[in-house]
């Protein structure tokens, strides 16, 4: 059984990787969208609720092929890897939009009246007001977010990228040690879910430190 | 023009025959994780910590990994260990399991914010655990999440088209089979998409004109 951990381990790689290179990109699409569905510019709210929609009503895998398949056709070629981070990040984002707006929403009102009595301007008050303090309830639906991020990792083995499910494929093609292998890579998929777990509650626990208050 | 209707139109009955197996999966695999799902979370809830452990790990460890690996786990394992099964009824039991982990969970929240006074009015009235569970506390539990098990619905009906890795003909697969006929994806790759978005959009304000019509019972 030794021998299968290395290539596992190399697949692995490539899907921490992916998980790392779509979070990143799927918090810049999260932000950007949450922000804008509270636009007070109408067709940028509009944009934005499509985006929202069309991303999380159809399926993952759907978006995945027609990146895939389809935008090669408009003359947009994109490597597979590249096809994987957009849709993963952007996939993520939508969900994402949904958390910034809430968390946004949930700030006290007071706070924009105050900061309109300070004379500061709506962007400031955004970034230096409202923003740090939505950003703690963020946090705990983030990190649920991250966790289907790392499993919908999987699918792009279907766009035959390297991860570790398609590794095991290959793996078990080659030994047709079906059992083990399937064992394993779900026991890896389920520690690295769990280290993302643990790193989101330290970084909770050092913004509720920072910000002397509990994290909701 | 890039979009040619004709072809469009032509794929419709094709991806139509494979909108049946998608439907046909979803409703199976969701009334397995209903059942299932119920059971994880009374077995969650039990005092006997034999029972409750291992449900919370299995719900734990189900919600933690890709679901298209427990696909190719139970198709590629369990006939090792004897058991065949064809691959629509493998993807049924890979959904239904998957989703039972996520309404167990659902279950549970609801069962948990049933106020303590309904369990200690049972024991006043000497109703056993049993009818306690099943006549008292799961009618009253049920309905107010009823809303959040339709959000999973949806979500199953999203994850289908993972069924198509193990070869079932749902409606992913029609597409990418009529595809590489063809040369020819934009169509019906866009045309699953939109798909899967108009029903999506519709099972949402069904679910929101569900919560509605359920609110009278959620306030307790």
């Amino acid at each position: 059984m030794g021998e299968l951990v290395p290539p596992l381990l190399a697949g692995l790689s490539v899907t921490l990787k992916l998980t790392l290179g779509g979070s990143l990109f799927g918090i810049v699409a999260a932000l950007v969208a949450g922000l804008s569905r509270l636009s007070r510019i109408a067709p940028v709210r509009w944009v934005a609720t499509s985006y929202v929609e069309v991303f999380r009503g159809t399926s993952a895998l759907v978006q995945l092929f027609w990146f895939y398949f389809v935008l090669p056709l408009f003359g947009l070629s994109l490597s597979a890897t590249v096809v994987a981070i957009l849709v993963l990040g952007l996939n993520a984002g939508a969900y994402g939009a949904e958390v910034v707006r809430g968390a946004i929403l949930a700030v006290s009102k007071s706070q924009w009246e105050a900061a309109i009595s300070l004379n500061l301007s709506r962007r400031s008050t955004m970034w230096r007001i409202i923003l740090p303090q939505a950003v703690p309830a963020m946090l705990p639906p983030a990190g649920n977010l991250l966790i289907e991020l790392l499993k919908n990792t999987a699918l792009v083995s279907l766009i035959t990228i390297t991860d570790l499910t398609f590794s095991a494929q290959i793996l078990r093609a080659e030994t047709l040690k079906t059992t083990e292998i399937f064992s394993l890579v779900l026991l890896m998929y389920f520690a690295a879910a769990m280290v993302i777990a643990a790193m989101m509650r330290l970084l909770e626990r050092w913004l509720s430190r920072t910000q002397g208050r509990a994290v909701t | 023009m890039i979009w040619d209707w004709q072809y469009a139109l032509d794929s419709l009955p094709v991806l139509a025959s494979g909108l049946k197996i998608t439907i046909e999966a979803t409703l199976l695999g969701m009334a397995l994780a209903l059942i299932a799902g119920l059971i994880l979370a009374l077995a969650r809830r039990a005092s006997f910590t034999l029972l409750s452990w291992p449900a919370a790990f299995i719900v734990e460890f189900i919600r933690s990994t890709p679901l298209l690996v427990q696909i190719y786990f139970l198709f590629y394992v369990l006939p090792s260990f004897g058991v065949t099964m064809s691959p629509l009824a493998t993807g049924i039991l890979a959904l239904g399991v998957h989703y039972a982990a996520y309404c167990s969970e659902v279950y549970r929240a609801g069962i948990e914010s049933i106020p303590r006074g309904q369990w200690e009015a049972a024991v006043a009235l000497n109703l056993n655990r049993f009818t306690t569970t099943f006549r008292v506390i799961l009618p009253q539990a049920i309905p107010p999440v009823v809303p959040a098990l339709g959000n999973y619905l949806v979500a199953m009906f999203k994850d289908t088209p993972l069924l198509s890795a193990i070869t079932v003909l749902e409606m992913l697969q029609q597409a990418k089979i009529l595809g590489s006929e063809t040369f020819r994806y934009i169509e019906p790759l866009t045309l699953v998409g939109a798909a899967f978005l108009i029903m999506s959009l519709v099972a949402a304000a069904g679910i929101r004109t569900l919560e509605r019509k359920l609110k009278p019972y959620a306030a307790s």
